[in-house]
């Protein structure tokens, strides 16, 4: 699966706090409205500007704190098809397969504001096309690739009727 | 090969050996969800047709962020919950009874126990040596429907702490001093556990600052072994019967320890807008505070109003800096009015708010200005977390926050130390 798209750059340890504020918990049921202020509290101008098909960058540790699925389930209602960062909270890792939004680990420091990039799912890169360059994306484990693929983890229980994953399950 | 305490535990959920990096299917004990996670966790579960409950007397819905409820979308999201737990017997926490992470330890949580819960702060139970995590709506979702979810097996880092803490020093200071060393991704999807002769000493309310904590350095969970004090803290709830000693194999291999020597730590702050931005007192000393609040799952315990109010006593807040103070459950709530503490907080200029979340979240009881600054005992001071991206948000224990709100200023506690 092939995804392309302009590059948002945001720096290290973008919270939850900065991805969904506390001051909208009162929109956490009315996700369209929620997903207007998506990460405002990093760049104000982000969530009028932002494209179908675009791509979050982080640095180091992004998504840290709450445990709050919201996060990014709205980086998802905006627009964004994948969000990449140098390291990913666990909440927020886990909680992007969930809701069907790739959560990509690489090197960000070579990806610049606005760069048009090519991701290659699947094939585990990154064409960076402003730069004429490609980065590799370390690979999820293969229960969140299963999960992905089956567009997130409610998507997944209402396929298979059940937690339905390659896990290293006992020995019989 | 020696067993971790994760190790131990979730072998025992999967039904089989387990070792770090793997990942199982593991049974779910407890679960919990609140007012801001509960309501898209309820959604899922009735877009799917599974609005149930595997165990509905250990699945809980806390209404505590936003409690009593400040506007009508969130008193709508409260009523999401309470239908849901009259539909499927799920417990209901309603409005005053307190912040999840309090209750759910004080009534449901055991040794050995896996706790799943939307809400990051959910390691707390860590303390009572239960595997206690936090995940999002959705994962504990499914892991109230089904009594299961998965897990990647973490490693673990071994937090060794020797030598006795100084008067005017406390468990908060241990734990903002780790991170300060580890960094808040120091042990990102990893378990911490706590150990060595400081905290086998220590009571069970400063055990769980230490674990609730643990996912401020990126951890999984902050796992303690359970011991006579766990025993005593269960018997003292009514649950003697279910307790079960468990900790570490001798053997057990860490990826890592850390050591800290308890003795050699002063009161230690965190600066905006990172938990591990720590200093100790004497370099934090002097910062016009605004706001002190006292409080929250991670300093809103009994012992921790009794040592504020200890120095709080016969003294007034700094007619410049307001004083909140959330007791962390009805209950202790209750028995800091039978203490005193309460008394003491009021005659002081404090202003009680009832038991929940309290100011924590940014959503109401006491969002700061713009350039506001404010000393916080909760456990994270990330920008705008407090309602306004303008306001400065430092932590600090319990000892720290009332010293402050008499000065004024980040202050050192052990200057009123008697």
């Amino acid at each position: 699966m092939i995804l392309k798209g302009k590059a948002w750059k945001f720096g290290d340890d973008i919270s939850t706090d900065h991805i969904a504020p506390g001051r909208y918990f009162h929109l956490r049921s009315n996700l369209p409205e929620l997903a207007k202020h998506v990460l405002e509290d990093a760049d104000a101008e982000f969530a009028g500007k932002v494209q179908k098909g675009d791509f979050v960058v982080g640095g180091n540790n992004f998504g840290l704190g709450s445990s709050r699925e919201h996060a990014p389930t709205i980086i998802k209602v905006a627009g964004v098809s994948a969000v990449m960062a140098k390291s990913f909270a666990r909440i927020f890792f886990r909680n992007s397969i969930n809701v069907g939004l790739p959560a990509l680990i690489c090197d960000t420091d070579q990806i610049d504001p606005a760069d048009e990039l090519e991701v290659d799912l699947t094939g585990g890169k990154i064409q960076n096309k402003t730069k004429g360059t490609v980065i590799e994306f370390t690979p999820l484990p293969i229960v969140m690739v299963e999960i992905l693929q089956d567009g997130g983890l409610a998507e997944h229980v209402r396929k298979h009727g059940d937690l339905d994953l390659s896990c290293d399950l006992p020995e019989e | 090969m020696g067993k971790t305490i994760a190790e131990k535990i979730l072998g025992e959920h999967a039904g089989c050996e387990v070792r770090p990096g793997q990942i199982h299917i593991v049974t779910v004990d407890v679960a919990l969800v609140q007012d801001g996670t509960g309501p898209l966790a309820v959604r899922q579960l009735q877009s799917l047709g599974l609005e149930k409950a595997a165990h509905p007397e250990r699945t809980v819905l806390f209404l505590d962020h936003a409690a009593p409820s400040p506007r009508k979308e969130l008193s709508n999201d409260h009523v999401t919950l309470r239908k849901f737990a009259a539909k499927t017997g799920a417990v209901l926490s309603e409005v005053g009874d307190g912040v999840c992470h309090q209750v759910i330890n004080e009534s449901y949580v055991n040794p050995g126990d896996v706790l799943i819960g939307a809400d990051s702060h959910t390691c707390t139970g860590g303390a009572l040596c239960a595997f206690s995590t936090g995940m999002g709506s959705t994962d504990v979702a499914i892991g109230i429907a089904l009594g299961k979810t998965w897990m990647l097996i973490p490693p673990t880092i071994r937090v060794e702490v020797t030598g006795d803490l100084t008067p005017g020093v406390y468990s908060k200071d241990i734990i903002l001093h780790l991170i300060g060393t580890i960094g808040a991704d120091g042990a990102t999807y990893k378990a911490l556990e706590f150990g060595g002769p400081t905290v086998d000493g220590m009571e069970q309310s400063e055990r769980f600052t230490l674990s609730n904590m643990a996912v401020e350095a990126g951890a999984k969970t902050g796992l303690i072994a359970s011991d006579d004090v766990t025993r005593e803290y269960l018997d003292s709830r009514g649950r003697a019967a279910n307790f079960r000693e468990i900790g570490p194999d001798p053997d057990a291999e860490y990826e890592r320890v850390v050591d800290i020597d308890a003795s050699t730590l002063a009161p230690t702050v965190s600066f905006p807008h990172t938990v591990d931005n720590t200093r100790t007192i004497d370099e934090a000393k002097g910062v016009k505070i605004d706001q002190v609040v006292i409080g929250t799952c991670t300093n809103g315990r009994l012992h921790d109003l009794m040592v504020a109010a200890s120095i709080l006593r016969g003294k007034h807040r700094h007619p410049g800096t307001r004083l909140i103070v959330i007791p962390a459950s009805r209950e202790v709530y209750l028995e800091a009015i039978r203490a005193g503490y309460i008394e003491t907080f009021v005659e002081a200029g404090g202003l009680i708010v009832n038991p929940g979340c309290g100011p924590c979240v940014g959503v109401h009881e006491g969002v700061l200005a713009d350039g506001e600054k404010c000393l916080s005992t909760q456990n994270r001071n990330f920008h705008g977390r407090m309602g306004n991206p303008k306001g400065e948000i430092y932590l600090g224990s319990p000892a720290t926050a009332a010293a402050t709100a008499i000065k004024g200023e980040l202050a050192d506690p052990r200057e009123f130390l008697s």
